[in-house]
């Protein structure tokens, strides 16, 4: 069934787009993860223009982003506090990242940046999780007691000034971090159209020791926000968010998503983290692979430079 | 714009008018007038009345043609009529007539990719002007069979002799002449530019039809339909009458929305998104 697109100015699929969204949900909802990171290069993968991928895909992951924060709210799996603050770190970063894009867009050099930041970052995340979760697997099957969070264990996050208190994760933590890795992911996440679930869920994990529990509700908490204004500053400055297209995608995202949850709730959290891991890697190197393969057209025709 | 429709439709008010009249005064004094200006060859037999000259028309079957939701591209029929046209000639076959659609311009890049350490990514660019963003034609047969190449380049009748013109302003790459081959092999590859050799058939003695292919991803904006009457090889006629293509009913209304209030469009998507995210989490609540 095609269906005309407005703002990518292309006939897709409407059960091809429904059935993406609902899939990316299912994931998103399982991993706690915005699915940002899925959908973009699935929409590039359908000839959905790069430019209109990135935009609309960070709509979408305000729809699955709300849903998800919704039924986490209920479980008091949100430290408001925390994804406050990493929230303004979010909003500086993305207003740099937007510029960038806008550069880059204008450079030709768009697709290339996004694909190689891609790799890279799924590459070394899901490298990182899958060696811990892995670790974790083991352990558990040893016997020993598994914990991330070993009391009195600090590093060097923990050594920084102006320290804040995040009850809701009992945190003792310097506002720096939390800032700067709110600033860094809101930048990559309005280059990337992501959210950046994919990589705050495991900064916030890893380097700063937030409990589990707490981390995916807050993470998607922030990530609402970072998505929402990435969103409306993309669409006032490259007008390149397909609210049709989006739509599409959440209606299938949304309802993936609760089912996603459920499923997730049931499975261990390494087996969870190994799982979310393996994904990653294979969009990483689905990427990647891509990079060094040469291109179906050597020649691409575009809009002409901003100058 | 308004220029160019008035124009058109004045020419095409004319001609409309023009056969009936020109047939029954065809013998009287005008065409005794004109007839030096033809250097016909000496009758052989009985004095022939001198004909007034040829002319072609196009009525495009509607201004407008929308694209809706639905769009999967769209064949598009163009009638037309040759006026005073030579019935011996006409039988003979050797009226030849080309139609072509042509699509809003635009100054584009390409950019052309290259392998660096293995990776591959732009490595360089080409800006060019006002590049036609489609370009269909149509024709009772081969371009190259009804007139010569100067002619073919002269009126850009062709794939092969639409005019890429980089733009003068900024440095042109050394391989200029590959870059506009593989533009123009781009746009062959999307059905932008495209030929539909005997795609215009006489469908009696002076009328005759042209078909195109209307492709997806047509541009959107206002075309013009070219038309080029041919007698043995010889440009003697010709009109244009403007396309307009355009999204219609939703498809418009937001991507007009998006271009003109793009501050409200964003918050709107947005606002979307929280509403569908919490029906969402009412509708499919697992837990």
């Amino acid at each position: 069934m095609a269906f005309y697109l407005p703002i990518a100015e292309m006939s897709a699929n409407l059960l091809v787009l429904l059935a993406m969204g609902a899939a990316v949900g299912f994931l998103s909802g399982m991993f706690g993860v915005g699915g940002g990171f899925l959908i973009t290069p699935l929409l590039i993968f359908y000839n959905i223009p790069p430019a209109v991928a990135v935009a609309t895909g960070a709509n979408q992951i305000v729809a699955s982003s709300v849903s998800g924060v919704l039924s986490h709210i209920k479980r008091k799996g949100v430290d408001f506090k925390l994804g406050t603050v990493l929230l303004l770190g979010g909003v500086a970063g993305s207003m740099v990242g937007i510029w960038i894009y806008t550069k880059l867009l204008a450079m030709g050099q768009l697709d290339l940046i996004i694909s190689v930041l891609y790799v890279v970052f799924l590459g070394a995340v899901g490298g990182l999780m899958l060696n811990e979760s892995l670790r974790a697997m083991r352990r558990a099957k040893a016997g020993t007691p598994q914990s991330l969070r070993r009391p009195g264990q600090h590093n060097w996050v923990h050594k920084l000034p102006f320290k804040m208190r995040f009850k809701q994760s009992r945190l003792y933590v310097s506002v720096i971090p939390v800032l700067l890795l709110g600033a860094v992911i809101g930048m990559l996440a309005s280059i990337m159209g992501v959210g950046g679930g994919f990589i705050m869920v495991p900064a916030m994990i890893y380097l700063l020791k937030v409990p589990t529990n707490v981390v995916i509700g807050t993470s998607l908490f922030q990530i609402i926000f970072v998505a929402a204004f990435t969103t409306v500053v993309q669409a006032v400055t490259n007008q390149t968010v397909d609210v049709v297209l989006a739509l599409l995608l959440m209606i299938g995202g949304v309802a993936g998503a609760q089912y996603g949850a459920k499923v997730g709730q049931r499975m261990r959290g390494d087996q969870l983290r190994a799982l979310l891991a393996l994904l990653v890697l294979a969009v990483a190197l689905r990427l990647g692979y891509a990079l060094f393969v040469a291109p179906d057209d050597l020649y691409t025709l575009g809009p002409a430079a901003l100058s | 714009m308004m220029r160019l429709l008035l124009t058109t439709y004045v020419v095409l008010g004319a001609l409309w008018a023009v056969p009936a009249v020109a047939q029954e005064s065809a013998p009287a004094a005008p065409a005794a007038v004109e007839a030096p200006a033809e250097p016909l060859p000496p009758p052989p037999v009985a004095v022939e009345p001198q004909r007034l000259p040829e002319r072609i028309e196009i009525g495009l079957s509607k201004e407008t043609v929308e694209i809706t939701s639905n769009f999967s591209g769209e064949a598009l029929t163009i009638f037309g009529a040759v006026d005073n046209a030579d019935p011996l000639i006409q039988r003979q076959g050797r009226y030849d007539i080309f139609l072509i659609l042509e699509g809003p311009t635009a100054d584009l890049v390409a950019r052309r990719k290259g392998r660096v350490f293995g990776v591959w990514m732009t490595v360089e660019n080409q800006p060019f002007d006002n590049l036609p963003l489609s370009y269909l034609i149509a024709s009772t047969r081969l371009p190259q069979d009804i007139t010569n190449l100067n002619a073919l380049a002269r009126l850009s009748l062709g794939v092969g002799q639409i005019r890429i013109q980089p733009d003068r302003d900024k440095p042109q790459s050394p391989q200029l002449d590959e870059f506009i081959a593989q533009v123009r092999a781009l746009k062959e590859r999307t059905g932008l530019y495209a030929e539909f050799t005997s795609g215009v058939r006489f469908v009696s003695q002076s009328l005759f039809r042209a078909e195109l292919r209307l492709p997806t991803n047509v541009p959107l904006g206002n075309h013009r339909a070219r038309a080029y009457l041919f007698r043995s090889g010889e440009l003697v006629a010709q009109t244009e009458a403007p396309l307009r293509i355009a999204k219609a009913g939703l498809e418009f209304q937001i991507s007009a929305f998006a271009r003109n209030q793009s501050l409200a469009y964003g918050l709107l998507s947005v606002l979307a998104a929280f509403v569908i995210g919490w029906l969402g989490r009412i509708l499919f609540r697992r837990d």
